[in-house]
């Protein structure tokens, strides 16, 4: 598939999630007005929460993914090289400059986030400028500006959003069932109780895997069309090679890491379930096929 | 009647053809204006950069006369070209001469550990990777306006509009004589 099958594709599936995910939040909303008796309307309301939610986060989520990941705006005086990589590689894929931001980590890593390539911004740890050269930087931010070219950036946004957004309703409903108790209920139909808690308990591990389901391929075409733009596959290659043999970052935590470049959670811990959890392919896998371009 | 149904719907299945068409071949054609945009703004900045450069270099080696005539000659032709071919000559024709300069600038120790001097090399370093990164640029929109343009049945359209083909703007051949320094 080429660039512009993906930016296509990725719209689509932009759409479909969202539809697919007010269908499913009406679903489990319904079953948790049940549960408080509140039939309709309860789920009217329900549906207006998670909607008033997702709006503000969506408006917000660069500005919450920065600072969760420490991020401070990057000055030019400060880090020339890394402006002048972006500012050239944007000037290459012919779209404007987006913010740039630094993250003081020795790790090395770097991700991009915003909505379209007008509001979007990019991070990298100093951890990754220290130990780049110029080239090897160029071919990793060539390939998260790739991530905003192909409207991957929106769709992880949307998808995190939602997908927290469900936990969190799940959470706030799996509360105030611990601290009400279950005597003054005034619906003491049991199996709609059993089913308001194990859908309370499924809908966030549900929208976990559907988050992953989008990631994970996308990586190679962002491999691919960074060294399109760079023209010189190797310097990601050696990147993700220095990256990969390299201490893991610490300031990710596992709802942000489907943003970076390389999993910020190493090579090391890959028994079943952080396979399934994986949100990239595996380094040695990337490096073969960019060396093979 | 139904003859007439039938010439009516191909007629109408023609022109919304040719409107497609003929619109897709706009917005390939603006961008390729936007594009060159780009490239010229590059080049008007390393333009600007030369005089003070040459300010510089003359500061501490003014017996270069030839060099840095070489220098303001090229930057003159390359602010007259017009054509993207004009343009693209005119600046690897800079390109080689300041490649000149910078070699006899090895020959001036004083002039190398000049803070200005080694900035202004930054700076037309930086705008070199720029006109490179905005020539891949245009060059790519030019390359999928002209297999447009040349592909049936898009070709018969763009003849009757008079879409021609864009040029291309050429980087320097790769392997080039190195240059020659006299000293």
């Amino acid at each position: 598939m080429n660039i512009y099958g993906q930016i296509a594709s990725n719209k689509r599936k932009t759409i479909f999630l969202i539809l697919g995910f007010i269908a499913f939040a009406s679903v489990f909303g319904y079953i948790i007005s049940l549960y408080f008796d509140f039939g309709l309307t309860g789920l009217g309301i329900f549906l207006i929460i998670f909607g008033i939610i997702t709006y503000i986060s969506y408006y917000n989520s660069d500005k919450v993914v920065l600072s969760l990941s420490n991020a401070k705006p990057a000055k030019k005086e400060q880090y020339p090289q890394l402006y002048s990589v972006v500012e050239n590689l944007s000037i290459g894929l012919g779209q404007p400059i987006p913010k740039i931001y630094v993250i003081e980590d020795s790790g090395m890593n770097a991700f991009a986030t915003g909505r379209d390539p007008k509001n979007s911004a990019v991070a990298a740890t100093t951890g990754l400028l220290q130990n780049l050269d110029k080239q090897e930087l160029e071919g990793v931010m060539a390939h998260e500006l790739s991530h905003v070219q192909n409207y991957d950036i929106r769709l992880m946004t949307i998808v995190t959003i939602l997908a927290g957004s469900i936990a969190i309703i799940s959470d706030f409903f799996l509360r105030s069932l611990i601290f009400s108790g279950d005597n003054d209920r005034k619906n003491s139909n049991g199996i709609i109780i059993v089913i308001a808690i194990v859908a309370a308990i499924l809908a966030p591990i549900a929208a976990g895997l559907i988050k992953l389901s989008v990631s994970r391929n996308r990586e190679y075409l962002a491999d691919a069309s960074g060294a399109l733009l760079t023209r010189y596959p190797e310097g990601l290659a050696s990147a993700l090679e220095k990256i990969s043999h390299h201490p893991n970052i610490s300031k990710a935590s596992h709802a942000n890491a489907h943003m970076y470049i390389e999993n910020p959670f190493g090579e090391k811990a890959r028994d079943f379930f952080s396979k399934l959890y994986s949100t990239h392919p595996p380094a040695k896998e990337r490096i073969k096929r960019l060396r093979a371009m | 009647m139904e003859i007439l149904i039938g010439i009516v719907v191909i007629a109408l299945v023609l022109i919304a053809f040719i409107w497609l068409t003929y619109n897709q071949l706009v917005t390939l054609r603006e961008r390729i204006k936007e594009a060159i945009s780009s490239i010229d703004v590059q080049l008007k900045r390393r333009i600007d950069l030369i005089p003070n450069l040459i300010e510089t270099v003359k500061g501490y080696a003014k017996h270069e006369k030839q060099v840095l005539e070489n220098v303001t000659n090229a930057r003159a032709s390359l602010m007259g070209a017009k054509s993207p071919e004009q343009k693209a000559q005119a600046n690897n024709m800079l390109t080689d001469t300041l490649k000149s300069l910078f070699a006899v600038a090895e020959a001036y120790p004083d002039l190398k550990a000049s803070a200005n001097f080694s900035k202004l090399q930054d700076e037309l370093t930086d705008t070199e990777d720029k006109i490179a990164y905005s020539r891949q640029f245009y060059n790519s929109n030019v390359l999928s306006y002209n297999t447009k343009i040349k592909m049936f049945p898009t070709n018969i359209v763009a003849g009757q509009f008079n879409f021609k083909e864009e040029q291309f703007f050429e980087a320097e051949p790769a392997a080039k004589d190195p240059v020659k320094v006299s000293f």
